[in-house]
């Protein structure tokens, strides 16, 4: 049993203009200690997902389906206190923007004891003990008056480093970084993510690492997930994913970073076209639109989720022809499949 | 923190008092812009004992003269002697009101604030339901409704149908009505002011954070939420105080109380200039003062804002 | 190795037509691509404005409101000045004795559809006339508001610097000065040189009305003053404004295609806020006897007036309650309506 296992997640957002389907049908698991990369451009529902793993979403956003079980217990549709005794306690998040993530009108201390009071039995003495000595952890000089200041006096590297002390105080079995380094400095970019690899081999906790990075995704991940529009495209190892990408998506967006290695001639190559409308999503593959390879069936069915090999999914119907071609997979003569 | 915030308390100070010294300076020469001397409607008087009556509160002097008189003597309350109310002076009469005044005027400004502040945070945690809807429907009507409309109705159906509450302010009970009045507007004002603060408050990422620590929706909203939600009520503390002190023109007018509105409205149907001049300062000066205490409140209360 | 694979896709189903594979055409992609329309910011927010149920019948309740005060009294039978002791107290629809016996000789008679006052006035008229000085009051008010405001404001953000800091200090102290008490105070001296002008028009308007308009010229101004500045500020160093200066984008078409939709919203917002603080300043007044001179009737004067023999009348009151209440009701869903259809950022 994983430590986590997401099941066809759904989250959707009801808004005015309609029915916004933001994770449509997500599945991974997480093993104990290993750090699971979730990529993909803005809007295609990393972030969302992470939301509803905690079920911290803002209205009008809200899980429609599907399964998250944690240590085996359903986390979707339990109570309310269920709920908040895993968040910030065995599952803890940090967030994009540290500017705006810490209460403007209460000290760091206070926020940092607040979680740490309320999941363990610590006295108030105790509690601001180790809110200290996490302060220390995360490499924060003079902890002892960083707690009586207040988030606006912080820099913003500074200010996620005690987010980060904040999501670490109560030990937590998984960390979930939504896009942790995005509104940093690249330097202190750096800083945040050696800081956060250094405290999972000394804590051993799991991560969720959410990012657009993928610079960040091969520097730490095990395994990665590729997203697009709320759906999974591609998940495998991060050799998998780096190494050998199946699906369209990826391989654009391989295409579309620098590489040192390569020789300097080859040029940059941008996915074309724009991100979707996610209010009129398209009755076949959402990527379709935009895929050099798009075919026929691409336009008017979804792909369904395929192993390309073992421990490696890809959503793409130019997969599953080729499969069908290597003979992988063996159509019956309705154009049905065989097993 | 401390020399920054000195530095704008002086400041603020200094503007507060700029305010005062404009408003004194603009009453003055506005009333004595007036043709007619305040003597002359009077009765029928000769010329003779109008010059005496002008000398004895030294309305013979030149206006500059005049004026540096009267601001020497604002700054110890003397506001001069009162010509319609003969034998008192101005600030005794503004004495005489003041407790009536301040009596109903903070228990509507208290009554304001927090059924203001509790129903617009309702209002806000419910937002688009019934409870919400409801409480924007009666706030939008209340804030369109003046002040003296809401007294004459509230005298109307609980003093004279209903006969619940007493139509003179003197009787036990009588002050509930006035209160009532004047809380009403800025109660729904407040509301509709902390709604839009909450909401906007409930959308920023702390209390995303606040939720993924585990607190109680209780404890998000209280502690986290409430606190930055309720500045922006901090600083319509000035408007309501000139809200209250104005409202109260009519209603202690309507329901007879014999408070410093009711001796201002009485001083302009007199024509004591010195009244209407010493009342106007008086105000002006309550309303600075409040303006002053909740700007230097907001800036405690909420320690990102910039002191310039 | 590939059995394994193979056995973990078991659980697809598939149902292949020929042809599925063949490559899909560029047209056939962008048919797949909704885009959304793009109209002018302009007609956006008309859009929006009208698709706000509230915010048109508010609208339309403003206008039927407007014909009435301004068209009715040219072809009313009453004038709001006329008076018939004999007829006073008379309740609405109903007719006084005298009224009663001139039906009886067979003369037709108009009825008094809110009755009539302590002196037989026909309280309609008087509604009517007290309802067409408190839109005046707010629309006039709103007009001057506009006027100084967008000026003081567009001069002191264009310019910037010394020049901005000390107008903008000139709003700062206007700002803090208590605005109803220098109404009041204005009213006061004002009512008592009216007594002794001979201009017909300020004799009519009244004290409380040319207050409110001098009052509303030198201090209510300021907000507008200070929005408008803080939008060209903000325009200025706008990427936007920049990125269109930098390819070459004439100034004229700068400040037509950026400056003015983005003043235009925060004008129009504020303007419709202004009407319903107007409107409620000069019934203020008009209730304390400061506004409009005698015999002409003011909604706030109306129900000041309506105060003796309430209990018995106490249709006085509530027809020019009524009025207002409606009217300030209206503008401000309306204010609401233009806040959410031209600044969707403020959308609560």
């Amino acid at each position: 049993m994983a430590l986590l296992e997401v099941r066809d997640l759904k989250t959707s957002f009801f808004t005015p203009m309609g029915e916004i389907k933001a994770v449509d049908g997500v599945s991974f698991d997480l093993d104990k200690g290993r750090v699971l990369g979730i990529v993909g451009e803005s809007g295609s529902g990393k972030s969302v997902s992470a939301y509803s793993i905690l079920q911290i979403l803002t209205p009008p956003g809200k899980v429609v389906g599907g399964s998250v079980k944690f240590n085996g217990d359903e986390l979707v549709g339990a109570s309310e206190k269920k709920i908040r005794d895993i968040r910030g306690n065995r599952i803890s998040i940090i967030f994009q923007d540290p500017m705006t993530s810490l209460t403007p009108v209460f000290t760091i201390g206070n926020q940092l004891m607040e979680a740490i009071l309320l999941h363990t039995d610590r006295n108030k003495k105790e509690a601001r003990a180790r809110a200290v000595e996490m302060l220390g952890l995360v490499g924060i000089n003079d902890p002892e008056r960083r707690m009586g200041q207040y988030s606006f006096e912080l820099s913003g590297g500074m200010r996620q480093r005690v987010m980060i002390a904040m999501a670490l105080a109560c030990e937590p079995d998984i960390l979930i970084a939504d896009e942790p380094t995005t509104a940093l400095d690249v330097t202190i970019q750096a800083q945040i993510i050696e800081l956060m690899t250094e405290l999972q081999h000394k804590l051993g906790m799991a991560i969720i690492m959410i990012t657009h990075d993928l610079g960040v995704i091969a520097s730490i991940c095990d395994e990665v997930i590729v997203m697009y529009a709320g759906k999974v495209c591609e998940r495998g190892t991060a050799d998998q994913i780096f190494y050998n990408p199946k699906h369209e998506y990826t391989k654009g967006l391989l295409r579309s970073i620098p590489n040192i290695e390569s020789d300097d001639k080859e040029r940059l190559i941008p996915i074309s076209g724009m991100p979707l409308d996610m209010l009129h999503m398209p009755a076949g593959c959402a990527f379709a639109p935009r895929c050099d390879r798009a075919m026929k069936i691409c336009l008017t069915s979804q792909p369904q989720e395929y192993f390309v090999a073992q421990d490696h999914i890809s959503a793409c119907w130019v997969n599953i022809q080729e499969g069908i071609q290597s003979g992988l997979i063996k159509l019956d003569e309705n154009g049905g499949v065989k097993v | 923190m401390s020399y920054k915030f000195g530095l704008y308390i002086l400041k603020r100070f200094g503007m507060a008092f700029l305010t005062i010294f404009i408003v004194i300076f603009m009453t003055f020469f506005i009333m004595h812009a007036i043709p007619a001397s305040p003597f002359s409607s009077e009765k029928a008087r000769t010329d003779a004992t109008i010059a005496a009556l002008e000398a004895k509160y030294g309305f013979d002097k030149p206006l500059p003269v005049q004026f540096v008189n009267y601001l020497r003597g604002v700054f110890v309350f003397d506001f001069g002697l009162s010509t319609a109310w003969v034998g008192y002076t101005v600030f005794d009469l503004i004495k005489g009101g003041l407790s009536y005044s301040m009596r109903i005027g903070f228990s509507a400004a208290f009554i304001a604030i927090v059924f203001g502040v509790l129903l617009g945070a309702l209002a806000a945690i419910n937002r688009d339901r019934w409870v919400d809807k409801i409480i924007q429907l009666i706030t939008t009507a209340l804030v369109s409704l003046p002040s003296f409309v809401v007294a004459t109705l509230f005298l109307l159906i609980f003093g004279l149908w209903l006969r619940w509450l007493p139509t003179i302010s003197t009787n036990p009970g009588g002050l509930v009505m006035p209160v009532a009045a004047l809380a009403l507007y800025p109660m729904a004002y407040i509301t509709r002011l902390e709604r839009s603060s909450m909401l906007d408050v409930l959308g920023q990422d702390f209390i995303r954070t606040a939720h993924a620590k585990g607190l109680s929706k209780f404890k998000v909203l209280f502690k986290h939420a409430l606190k930055c939600a309720v500045s922006p009520v901090i600083t319509y503390a000035g408007p309501m105080m000139a809200y209250i002190l104005t409202g109260s023109m009519v209603v202690e007018n309507i329901f007879s109380v014999p408070g410093l509105g009711r001796l201002f409205v009485n001083s302009m149907l007199r024509t004591d200039y010195m009244m209407i001049m010493g009342v106007t300062i008086f105000l002006t000066l309550m309303i600075v003062v409040m303006n002053f205490l909740s700007d230097v409140l907001y800036k405690i209360m909420d320690p990102r804002i910039d002191l310039e | 190795m590939s059995d394994k694979v193979s056995a973990l896709n078991s659980l697809i189903s598939l149902q292949i037509k020929p042809g599925d594979f063949l490559p899909a055409t560029e047209a056939e992609k962008k048919q797949q691509v909704v885009m959304r329309d793009s109209i002018s910011f302009m007609r956006d927010a008309l859009k929006r404005l009208s698709r706000n149920k509230l915010a048109m019948v508010c609208l339309c309740v403003i206008l039927v409101i407007m014909l009435i005060a301004f068209v009715v009294p040219y072809f009313y039978p009453y004038t709001y000045q006329q008076q018939d002791v004999v007829s006073a107290y008379t309740r609405p629809f109903q007719y006084s004795a005298k009224e009663q016996t001139r039906i009886a000789n067979g003369e037709k008679v108009f009825p008094h559809i809110m009755g009539t006052d302590a002196l037989g006035r026909d309280y309609a008229i008087r509604v009517i006339y007290g309802t067409r000085i408190s839109l005046l009051a707010g629309i006039v008010s709103a007009v001057i508001v506009i006027i100084i405001g967008i000026i003081y404001g567009s001069v002191s953000g264009y310019l910037g610097g010394k020049v901005d800091l000390i107008m903008m200090r000139v709003v700062d102290i206007i700002y803090s000065l208590p605005d109803v008490l220098i109404v009041i105070l204005l009213s006061v001296a004002i009512q008592d040189m009216i007594r002794s002008s001979t201009n017909e028009l300020i004799q009519r308007l009244g004290a409380g009305m040319v207050s409110i308009f001098i009052v509303f010229g030198l201090l209510y101004w300021v907000s507008m003053a200070r929005q408008v500045r803080g939008q060209i500020l903000s325009l200025k160093e706008q990427e936007y404004a920049l990125a269109s200066r930098a390819i070459g984008t004439s100034a004229a078409r700068i400040i037509r295609t950026h400056m003015i939709p983005n003043c235009v919203s925060i004008i129009i917002i504020i303007a419709a806020l202004q009407i319903p603080s107007a409107i409620f300043t000069e019934s203020f007044l008009s209730f304390l006897g400061l506004g409009v001179s005698i015999p002409m009737p003011s909604l706030g004067s109306l129900a000041s007036e309506a105060r003796t023999g309430l209990q018995s009348y106490p249709y006085l009151l509530l027809f020019p309650a009524i009025s207002i209440f409606s009217i300030v009701l209206s503008f401000n869903l309306l204010g609401n309506g233009l806040r959410d259809a031209f600044d969707p950022k403020l959308r609560s």
